[in-house]
């Protein structure tokens, strides 16, 4: 099975967000970059499924060149192959542009199925994987939590409201991992060493005929106008309840009905 | 180019509240501009569901009713919102930014060689460009967007943001006959969560527990309290790491991001990951024995204490308040 595995790099989910001085953009000072943490899950399906099959794993990501560590953490966990598109600040958020790269970066090359997470933990659209299938032409099955697979075919489980899809498609196809899928290894230090002499190939949007000033200029399909903090909260009401428990339930129920009406 | 197209959700006939919400946000705007609002319902057997969509400001729904399109699609859902635009070329798609609408807004735009903006939390108009807000970042962060000039404009409503109203009109049915359905992944069966548990991204009232539980069988506790209320039960990722309870009840940035009318997390320390999923709740209560835990910091109502006291007694309360 081969196996291509999109990975976003993204600011740590611990991280504090602070908006950047251009309005548009979060201020990078300090912040500490991983794989997004839904790509890990499509990481490791594909590497247990090529442990299982054989195969080999190409991971790909469009991003800058702080995006390379993010390709060396998936080579050091066990991927064999990995594709860096230099770009995508311009594109940021613009989830068709980037799924315009990947497909352009994908279409010649062989595979059986395409990996990524559910969503990026940045710009948070969860759409880039659909966007692929559409433009790759294929069968997509977003949101999944179980795959078993067979020979040319699938049967996943994908989350809903209240329950799980059972869906059936044909490979290749192009799956987005939730959570629950299983558990990402970490890189052993044998794999960190040998992920340091695995090449990754360097691409330049242009070798793969888009132009990066097109795609966030005339085919734009995202417009960034400003970039915001949430709204302060004000102190709230805090009971004192350690010494007499009883009393500070009956008067949070008593708030929560008469005043703030939530019940 | 003529108004506003609705993705409309049914399953098995019953029409998702989100869905209402994104058609009487779509009939706000609308009726402001003189624009058009029509509904677009895949599915099968769905005649009669159909009409009662005129209520919400419909004046036109679109069925495909196929056997193929009993159970969900990408693919063929796909190809009715589609043939729906192309009939009317409207100025914008909306879909409720569920599971299904989720899955299927993204596809649908690149049918049409569009982008998206996804689970905005607010929608403005300036002449025929839509501005929204939605957070990034978890929340962390609002960005203010639009596509660029881009139509139809595809947005996915979030879910339990928009208000659904009454709008009083009624709809016409029109059919969408001959659609090419090419359908490759197709979902073969719904299996429904043990005891059919409200969904944590549907809930109005969201009773959400943490390590402060001290382990999996006091989620019996978060659940009789949830079900006085009506609500979902929620966890932190610590609960949900400790195997204590499904992954589909985390709320936090690598679980589900919510905004029910009220949020109660117990024994919930409010890590920024935790923070990041349930700060745009409309009302927060916290209940914790740590007075410096930082969900106190969010939280507009809270009691410093010990859960397994105050949470018994909160349920004792609350009956008293149900019965009077």
């Amino acid at each position: 099975m081969k196996c291509i595995v999109c990975m976003t790099h993204v600011p740590d989910t611990a991280s504090i967000i602070r908006i950047g001085a251009d309005g548009q953009h979060i201020d990078e000072t300090g912040i500490k970059w991983i794989v997004s943490p839904y790509d890990e899950y499509a990481l490791e399906e594909a590497l247990q499924l090529t442990e299982a099959k054989g195969g080999e794993v190409t991971v790909m990501t469009y991003g800058p060149q702080r995006a390379e560590a993010g390709l060396r953490e998936c080579l050091a966990r066990g991927a064999h192959n990995a594709v860096h598109i230099l770009g995508g600040e311009k594109t940021l958020g613009d989830s068709f542009a980037i799924a315009k790269v990947l497909a352009a970066a994908i279409k010649d090359r062989e595979f059986d199925v395409i990996l990524v997470g559910v969503k990026g933990v940045g710009t948070d659209n969860s759409q880039v994987g659909q966007m692929l299938a559409e433009l790759l032409d294929l069968p997509h099955v977003s949101n999944v939590v179980k795959v078993e697979w067979n020979d040319g075919a699938i049967v996943a489980e994908r989350e809903v409201e209240g329950g799980h899809e059972v869906v059936e498609s044909p490979l290749p196809a192009v799956l987005t991992a939730q959570k629950g899928l299983n558990e990402p290894r970490y890189a052993a230090l044998k794999g960190i060493m040998a992920a340091k002499r695995k090449p990754v190939e360097k691409v330049d949007p242009s070798a793969l005929g888009l132009d990066e000033d097109v795609l966030a200029g005339a085919e734009a399909t995202y417009n960034l106008r400003s970039l915001e903090l949430p709204p302060e909260k004000q102190a709230g009401k805090i009971i004192q309840g350690e010494d007499d428990p009883q009393a500070a339930a009956a008067e949070l129920v008593k708030l929560l009905h008469e005043e703030a009406k939530a019940f | 180019m003529s108004g506003i197209l609705v993705f409309v959700e049914q399953r098995d006939g019953s029409i998702r509240k989100g869905s209402l919400e994104a058609l009487s946000e779509a009939h706000r705007h609308a009726a402001a501009n003189g624009w058009d609002v029509a509904a677009v319902l895949p599915g099968s057997g769905i005649e009669g569901v159909a009409a009662g969509l005129g209520a919400y400001g419909a004046g036109k729904v679109f069925i495909a009713d196929d056997a193929n399109l009993k159970l969900y699609s990408a693919e063929g859902y796909a190809e009715a919102v589609v043939a729906a635009a192309k009939q009317m070329t409207p100025h914008a798609i909306f879909f409720s930014a569920t599971a299904m609408g989720r899955d299927l807004a993204p596809r649908v735009a690149a049918k049409l060689g569009v982008g998206g903006l996804a689970d905005v939390t607010g929608l403005t108009l300036e002449g025929e460009t839509f501005v929204a807000r939605r957070p990034v970042y978890s929340a962390k962060a609002f960005a203010t967007v639009d596509t660029a000039g881009k139509t139809p404009q595809v947005i996915s409503l979030r879910p339990n943001v928009f208000s659904a109203e009454e709008a009083g009109g009624s709809a016409e049915i029109v059919k969408l006959d001959g659609l090419a359905l090419s359908i490759r992944a197709m979902v073969k069966e719904l299996v429904s969560s043990e005891g059919g548990e409200i969904d944590v991204a549907e809930a109005n009232i969201i009773v959400s527990g943490g390590r402060g539980l001290k382990g999996p069988e006091n989620f019996a506790l978060m659940r009789e309290l949830a079900e006085l209320l009506g609500a979902a039960v929620g966890a932190s990722r610590a609960a949900v790491d400790a195997g204590w309870i499904d992954h589909s009840h985390q709320v936090g940035q690598t679980g589900k991001v919510v905004s029910p009318t009220l949020y109660i997390a117990n024994g919930i320390s409010g890590a920024i990951q935790h923070l990041a999923g349930m700060s745009s709740s409309k009302i927060i209560v916290a209940i914790n024995k740590d007075p410096d835990a930082p969900i106190f910091k969010v939280a507009d109502y809270g009691v410093v204490g010990d859960l397994f006291q105050v949470v018994p007694a909160m349920i004792e309360e609350i009956k008293k308040v149900k019965a009077a």
